[in-house]
């Protein structure tokens, strides 16, 4: 775990990983992608930088804690079902607007939610097994 | 004023009840109860000509569920009861017991008890009765468990609670048979469709069977009776209105509302007549045992549920009218009853009739009432209890009902004569005992608010003796409710000289002769000790003790601590499960195999294979991880190859966390290298990963082997882009489609994180040097 080509690797995986995970979880409505598998892509990118860096490491490249984040991530889903409500409609009847001919809904907070709530997890459960 | 709003009247008052027993005196809660008898009694006239009040207010509208209310002659007896002794025993609870910090959630749970009576009596859905049924199953569990302090008091709101709850879900189980066969729930309708006499042979015999469990349970029938007994450890009033008016009459509502549908089906008459003269013989037997006043009443309660049900059984017109009146005779006299009861309590500190006597100089409005009472519950004239008690006597001769069972009717009728002359005789004008009272006690009247509900009460009995007149034709709607035709009903006092009067002076003689020797039939009945240590109460210990016996037992069996047990445990009997079902419904199908295909087909195959062989012989954690690691990496080529690059991708992503994160744990772990387990054990999880594994091929061949219904993936392939304005659908299904399922499944993960938080410092009682910067997984210190 110590291993230099680990260390050295996964401080340039992360950022990537990041980057694809973003990347999955905007193109994830039209193609594969979406924020379940983002959210496993950008923990799996925490993941290997913390694991031969430990949890003070994890702590400064995550900017809040990783409970807030999944509270954040459940929060998020659970109030992009309420435009439905507002409009009358069943709880979770997704809204959509048209911006410069792209279609753009509370599917994205909804999906921002599943990213945020899974990398949430994920991180607790980590920080969790770093902390011993 | 809707019938709506009656019902809903006291659930919407309950905060100012509540706020009301907090701040105010208390007695004013009783004009909650009162406002509603007024309401109740101005649709008296309109019942009374045989009309009907219905309502109905839709409930859960996806699924067909309404709230039907409905106000025939049987639901507005049992409504006027609810409500005016209600308000009696409000009032009297508002004296009887000390103003504390118990008082506002006594009494909100008490207006929340009425309103659940109020709820059921006047349902006219299966289903509505059902959940109101409960409802007063769980309020009642709190008044039971007024005292949460003593262990008795626990006790005896449990057993409460598991009788009638156990009975609720048979009758469920009967209310959905029923209410399916007929095509609907509601009563009415299954009355007017004459149900009963479609349904025969066992379907009946067992709709019977599960909905009269549910009436007996409540209604405290032989051998469910014992949990009515013990929950005279409640306070007086809750005792008052549980035994009189509401909880334990409803099981006899519920056989009155359903008379008409079930009593076509041939165990109807002899399952009543049977449970409810063995009630009425051990009611009288166990009544005559106790000494303690509330104990005695209530099991001349139980006597009198025994009696009533067994009148419903009866296959006579007359039946239903006398089990009417008696049900009023019974509610007025009771109430009364217990509430001088009470105030005996209150006053010379005992309940014990043994040891009381000579109360009558002492208190004179209390010892009116208790004669007045007595002389109805021992169906004297000119009291309505002689009505009454003739009426039972006329359905007894009729020649419908079997000489053991009328013999029993005498009994219990001699039981009440006894019991009412030890109440109104013994405690008020026999040997007064003074010494043998608790020091200090100075028996005396209490105040108006306590005795003024018994007396109305009391006076009402002999009023309505004298002037039969005036329920005459509100009994008459609630007998032509249960007989589903007009009824003609005529009571009156004199009847002359027939043989119900030669009967009634038979049983006064006995009773009497009862009475004279009460204490050598209480010593005689005492010997019988086998009635405490095997009567229903003691099994009912005895099962409960079994049942935590058996729990403990079956605890140490699946929980035994072991990761490798449960393993097996869970995927063993996951495998067996499945496989039995698929061998015994014939469901195990092999697909016709295929020989063409890309090669990708035939080399993955292969290299996954490999990979679990490289598994099973891993000689490390590591090697073993890694080899897994290839297995989960090839079915996601697999997903990939397949069409479902989601779910490779996702398959790829969990694969390659759980390898780094694996690692990572089994670097930190002292695990041992070598395999602990015997050949035997090895042999054993073979067996078990084996059958598992051929288990899911199974369901695999036979799903695959199955034509694709494609209607689903049809819908979502074309909605997809015009209805979600996305083109992954796997993607859009998760957001959109099923958005709330994906909501629960993060709400799952986000409890499993939190769980594993609450573990994680759980277990760790030191403090663990962590990073003060996070507040959400901060412990509470030491």
């Amino acid at each position: 775990m110590n291993s230099v080509i680990f260390r050295v690797g996964s401080s340039v995986i992360l950022p990537f990983a990041l980057l694809l995970s973003l990347y999955l979880l905007w193109r994830g409505h039209n193609e594969p992608g979406g924020g379940f598998i983002g959210g496993l892509i950008a923990a799996a990118g925490y993941a290997s930088y913390a694991l031969p860096r430990g949890y003070t490491a994890l702590r400064q490249v995550l900017p809040i804690d990783s409970l807030q984040l999944l509270a954040l991530g459940l929060g998020a889903a659970l109030m992009s079902g309420l435009a439905g409500l507002m409009a009358d409609h069943a709880y979770l009847t997704h809204a959509w607007t048209a911006m410069g001919g792209m279609a753009l809904g509370t599917t994205l907070v909804f999906d921002i939610g599943v990213y945020l709530a899974v990398l949430g997890a994920i991180l607790t459960f980590l920080s969790l097994f770093l902390e011993q | 004023m809707t019938l709506f709003l009656l019902i809903f009247l006291p659930l919407l008052a309950t905060p100012v009840v509540y706020l009301m027993g907090r701040v105010s005196n208390p007695a004013f809660i009783a004009l909650v109860p009162a406002l509603l008898f007024c309401g109740f009694a101005y649709y008296a006239p309109t019942v009374m000509e045989l009309n009907t009040i219905v309502q109905h207010v839709q409930w859960i509208p996806s699924l067909g569920i309404t709230l039907s209310f409905r106000l025939d002659g049987l639901a507005l007896v049992f409504a006027l009861l609810i409500t005016g002794i209600g308000t009696a025993i409000f009032l009297y609870a508002s004296a009887y017991l000390p103003r504390n910090e118990q008082t506002p959630r006594f009494f909100t749970a008490l207006n929340v008890f009425m309103a659940s009576m109020l709820g059921a009596v006047l349902s006219d859905d299966l289903l509505g009765l059902l959940v109101f049924w409960e409802l007063t199953s769980l309020s009642s569990f709190i008044l039971i468990g007024y005292d949460p302090a003593r262990a008795e008091s626990r006790r005896s709101a449990q057993q409460g609670l598991l009788i009638t709850v156990a009975g609720g879900l048979a009758m469920l189980a009967g209310m959905v048979l029923l209410g399916s066969f007929g095509g609907t729930y509601r009563i009415s309708e299954l009355v007017a469709n004459d149900t009963g006499a479609r349904l025969s042979g066992s379907l009946g015999a067992v709709l019977v069977f599960l909905i009269a469990a549910g009436a007996f349970s409540k209604s405290a029938q032989f051998p469910l009776h014992s949990w009515l007994a013990n929950a005279m450890v409640a306070p007086t009033p809750v005792s008052a209105y549980l035994h009189s008016a509401t909880m334990v009459k409803l099981g006899v509502y519920l056989l009155a509302r359903l008379h008409p549908v079930l009593s076509d089906i041939a165990l109807w008459t002899p399952l009543l007549l049977a449970v409810g003269s063995l009630t009425m013989f051990c009611g009288a037997v166990l009544a005559l045992r106790e000494t303690d006043l509330k104990r005695i009443l209530a099991y001349t309660t139980i006597v009198s549920l025994g009696t009533m049900v067994m009148l419903i059984g009866v296959d006579h017109s007359a039946a239903i009218i006398a089990m009417l009146v008696f049900l009023v005779v019974h509610a007025l006299y009771k109430a009364s009853l217990f509430m001088v009861a009470g105030i005996i309590d209150h006053a010379a500190g005992t309940r014990d009739s043994a040891i009381l006597g000579g109360l009558g100089k002492a208190m004179p409005i209390t010892a009116v009432i208790a004669c007045l009472a007595a002389l109805s519950m021992a169906g004297l004239p000119p009291l309505l209890g002689f009505i009454g008690k003739e009426l039972i006597y006329e359905v007894a001769l009729s020649g419908r009902v079997p000489y053991m069972v009328f013999a029993v009717v005498i009994l219990a009728n001699a039981c009440m004569v006894v019991v009412a002359a030890v109440i109104a005789l013994r405690c008020f004008f026999g040997q007064g005992a003074e010494a043998a009272l608790p020091p200090g006690c100075k028996p005396h009247d209490p105040s108006a608010r306590m005795w003024a509900g018994p007396l109305v009460l009391a006076i009402l009995g002999l009023v309505l003796g004298l002037m039969p007149k005036w329920i005459q034709s509100l009994l008459g709607a609630a007998a032509a409710s249960v007989q589903g035709e007009a009824v003609n009903l005529q009571l009156a006092l004199w009847h002359g000289l027939t043989p119900m009067l030669a009967f009634s002076m038979v049983t006064l003689a006995a009773g009497v002769g009862f009475y004279l020797f009460w204490s050598r039939v209480q010593r005689c009945l005492h010997s019988f000790g086998v009635i405490d240590r095997w009567g229903p109460d003691a099994l009912y210990d005895k099962g409960m003790e079994a049942l935590s016996r058996f729990s403990t037992w079956q605890t140490g069996l699946i929980q035994t601590g072991s990761l490798r047990h449960y393993m097996a445990m869970s995927v063993g009997i996951v495998a067996a499960a499945i496989l039995i079902v698929m061998v015994a419904s014939d469901a195990l199908i092999f697909p016709p195999l295929r020989a063409d295909g890309a090669g990708a087909e035939f080399v993955l195959p292969l290299l996954l294979i490999a990979a679990s062989i490289m598994v099973l012989r891993s000689r490390s954690f590591v090697q073993g991880i890694i080899s897994a690691g290839a297995v989960g990496f090839g079915v996601a080529v697999v997903f990939l190859l397949g069409g479902a690059p989601d779910l490779a991708f996702t398959q790829f992503s969990v694969e390659a966390l759980s390898v780094v994160i694996l690692l990572a744990v089994i670097g930190h772990m002292p695990f041992r290298s070598a395999d602990p387990r015997t050949p035997g054990q090895r042999a054993r999880d073979a067996f078990i990963g084996v059958l598992f594994g051929f288990s899911f091929v199974a369901v695999m061949f036979s799903v695959v082997a199955l034509p694709f219904n494609e209607s689903l993936s049809d819908f979502f392939r074309e909605s997809s882009f015009p209805l979600a304005h996305g083109r992954n659908l796997v993607n859009v299904i998760i957001v959109d489609f099923r958005a709330l399922d994906t909501l629960g499944e993060i709400t799952v993960l986000a409890l499993a994180a939190l769980a594993a938080v609450a573990v994680f410092f759980g277990s760790s009682r030191q403090d663990l040097p962590m990073d003060r910067s996070a507040p959400a997984i901060s412990r509470k210190e030491p």
